[in-house]
């Protein structure tokens, strides 16, 4: 047992997982159920139809040493509805976020802010505005900090789609 | 119900036809509102029996020991809401021992499904994490894939209890039924080969280190393959372990078995373990009752782990060599290779392991003339007597334990006993199950005066249905294993232990049409259990035994494999 010190003591990791799952008998919770059932971390989750087939992708941020990314695979392999789940190495990867910023906040502000984390003005209303930007998910976390001190009303963030490059 | 047109089965005739076509020859269960229109479709069949317990509870156990004693898929139907939760401590119970079973219970009418209407319970949503799959059937026409694939899943791969939640108005719904149809599961395909490179470049690992040590678990019962593991063993002259899944893949007095291993294992086998530079695990999962201490565990050993699961495998222990496959599949593959290696001459290990034996071997000590029988002595002597004629269930606890190290096991499927799960009530409904499914085997259940209590019910089911089985409970008055930690751990303070009023068991039995005992001597013990025998009726043999007895050996929580208590290093309790 001693030979394997990497795989039992790691430092606990980011991973990306796809899993591909067929859209039916409750797959979603069967997913989320084994996730705490088992402890693991959900850092975030997206699910959406793959066009034209039988399959949903369901996109996983997780983090956990070696060993438990091991589990994670294999427990989620183990359920009857998945059909293939793909630990990514070298990803794209892309996290939306949306904010509400009350309008007597300065605009133009906001405008330059949101632009230089891919983003713009979406919506403007009497008392709000709604921004929205789309990037790397550490830039969005990035950008969720810096706008704090614009006041936002609400945030609402889409969570991680990934692609291997 | 809808008038039936050309060769459309209702979906409660599908069931019934389903469960004809896997072969299905009797299903124990309990009626109710959502599930009656199954019930009047078994009502009208002859293809099986339908044995109703007096619990839903018990009526998975049954179906469960079925299974466990013959290897074929066990079937159980219950109703909808309190039905179907009642059935969740028997499929948690057959989940966590991989155990093959169809669970079918009733729910309300999709139509109200999500109202909170009479009954209804999210059941899947219950079962899903103590069934290998489950399936909520919404269309009548999925039916007969659901049932199908519900066989499948449940035999295949690494087996387990499948849940079917049918809906009241599926089942009188009509869909065209074609058994023979194939349906296709692209999401599900077990390994069941073993990779052939790995395997040979294990048993060549095998055949060079100096201390292997072959452990094997229930996965060697659930693939059918204990004469493939005798054969290997004495080919290779490994030394073998069991876990307690795995007690009568060899035969109790093999010269190879060094006994079971664990918090309650032999001397020998858990100094085995600790001390082997090659660990061969065969369908076992390093439980954490076996392993002991994990961080000082098997420091030295090198690992080969075959497994039909692959999340078995590095799961608790990292293998050097992984094997991904049916265990039964594999050991014909490694039987194929044994001859090509040269393996290492063991006798030295061989002796170190009988010293231990030797040293400390498994044993009681006797009561003294006039003092309480020994609770091992009652499980020995019927060992003596019965033998390889009886099927041996257990409860959980102590008697459990005990039943583990002293009755002689030497065939596998010999012994059914709750083991991941530790579900205390298992034990006359699984010697009702075994009954039913060996009507020429004696079905023998050792249990304890707090476990018997949680079915005891049963024993009418027994009588009405024709299946005599002997239940001996160990009777000290406590719930016996609880007592024991209490005594080490929580000094001697009996929390809600002692158990010191009690029915008159003999009483009992007879009430429900069964015969009863009461014994406090060998003489009146051999005589009861003669007579037991000999009624033909559900018997129960209450022995009075030492208060105080502790199951022993025992690693401690918390400690390693190696530091065990023993019976020679302990003073008076």
């Amino acid at each position: 047992m001693g030979t394997f010190k990497d795989f039992y003591n790691s430092e606990e990791k980011r991973e990306v997982l796809s899993v591909i799952v067929v859209n039916k008998d409750s797959v979603l919770s069967r997913i989320v159920d084994l996730f705490s059932a088992r402890g693991y971390n959900i850092d975030s989750l997206t699910v959406a139809p793959i066009p034209n087939s039988q399959y949903s992708r369901i996109t996983i941020v997780t983090f956990g040493k070696t060993r438990t990314i091991d589990q994670i695979v294999k427990q989620l392999n183990k359920l009857i509805p998945v059909f293939k789940v793909m630990e990514h190495k070298d990803v794209i990867e892309k996290d939306t976020v949306l904010v509400k910023i009350p309008l007597d906040q300065s605009l133009s502000d906001v405008d330059v802010l949101a632009r230089a984390y891919n983003g713009a003005i979406m919506n403007v209303t009497s008392d709000a505005i709604v921004i929205s930007a789309t990037d790397e998910p550490k830039r969005i976390s990035n950008f969720i900090k810096v706008i704090e001190k614009y006041k936002p009303i609400e945030i609402v963030r889409s969570g991680v789609v990934a692609m291997e490059r | 119900m809808k008038q039936k047109i050309d060769n459309q089965l209702t979906g409660s005739q599908i069931v019934i036809e389903a469960l004809h076509r896997e072969n299905t020859e009797v299903v124990f269960g309990y009626p109710g509102g959502a599930i009656m229109n199954v019930y009047d479709e078994i009502y009208k069949q002859e293809h099986f029996q339908h044995i109703l317990t007096k619990h839903e509870q018990a009526a998975v156990h049954a179906a469960d020991a079925y299974a466990r004693s013959t290897g074929k898929v066990g079937v159980a139907i219950v109703t909808s809401g309190p039905g179907f939760t009642n059935a969740v401590t028997g499929i948690a119970t057959a989940y966590t021992d991989s155990i093959p079973m169809v669970v079918i219970s009733g729910q309300v009418p999709t139509a109200v499904i999500g109202t909170d209407a009479f009954q209804e319970i999210d059941a899947v949503g219950i079962s899903r994490s103590c069934t290998k799959h489950n399936f909520l059937v919404s269309d009548v026409k999925d039916l007969t894939r659901v049932m199908k694939l519900a066989f499948y899943l449940a035999r295949s791969g690494r087996p387990g209890p499948v849940h079917i939640d049918l809906p009241k108005d599926v089942s009188a719904n009509l869909a065209d039924f074609n058994y023979e149809q194939e349906f296709d599961l692209p999401t599900y395909k077990p390994t069941t080969k073993g990779n052939v490179r790995q395997i040979k470049a294990a048993l060549q690992h095998i055949s060079e280190a100096k201390r292997p040590l072959l452990y094997v678990g229930g996965g060697a019962v659930l693939s059918n393959c204990y004469e493939d593991i005798r054969e290997f063993a004495h080919q290779s002259k490994i030394p073998v372990v069991e876990t307690l899944m795995a007690r009568g893949v060899m035969r109790s007095d093999d010269e190879y078995l060094f006994g079971m291993l664990g918090m309650h294992g032999e001397y020998a086998a858990n100094m085995a373990m600790s001390q082997t530079d090659m660990i061969i695990c065969l369908g076992a999962r390093f439980d954490d009752r076996v392993t002991g201490r994990l961080d000082v565990f098997a420091k030295k050993a090198h690992v080969v782990h075959v497994d039909i699961d692959p999340a078995s495998i590095a799961k608790i222990v990292k293998p050097n060599y992984p094997i991904v496959g049916d265990l039964g599949i594999v050991m014909k593959q490694i039987l194929e290779h044994t001859k090509d290696f040269d393996f290492n001459d063991y006798s030295d290990w061989h002796n170190t392991l009988k010293k231990y034996r030797k040293k400390h071997p498994l044993r009681f000590i006797e009561n003294e003339e006039g003092d309480r029988l020994k609770p091992q002595w009652a499980i020995k002597r019927v060992g003596e007597l019965l033998g390889d004629k009886a099927l041996i269930s257990t409860d959980v606890g102590q008697h459990q334990m005990w039943t583990a190290q002293f009755y002689p096991f030497n065939y596998p499927r010999q012994f059914m006993t709750s083991g991941g799960l530790g579900t205390m009530g298992v034990g006359l409904p699984y010697a009702m199950g075994v009954k039913r499914a060996h009507p020429d085997k004696i079905s023998v259940n050792f249990t304890g005066d707090g476990s018997i209590m949680m079915n005891i019910q049963e024993i009418i089911t027994c009588t009405q249905y024709n299946l005599p089985h002997i239940n001996i409970i160990l009777n000290n008055n406590y719930l016996g294993m609880v007592r024991q930690w209490q005594t080490r751990f929580y000094d001697d303070r009996l929390a809600e232990t002692v158990l010191d009023t009690q029915a008159d068991f003999k009483m009992l039995a007879e009430s429900m049409g069964g015969v009863g005992y009461k014994v406090h001597t060998k003489e009146e013990f051999d005589k009861a259990l003669e007579d037991a025998v000999a009624s033909n009726k559900t018997a129960m043999i209450e022995v009075i035994v030492d208060r105080r007895e502790e199951v022993l050996p025992m690693v401690p929580n918390g400690h390693a494999l190696n530091e065990m208590l023993l019976l020679e290093n302990l003073g008076d309790k």
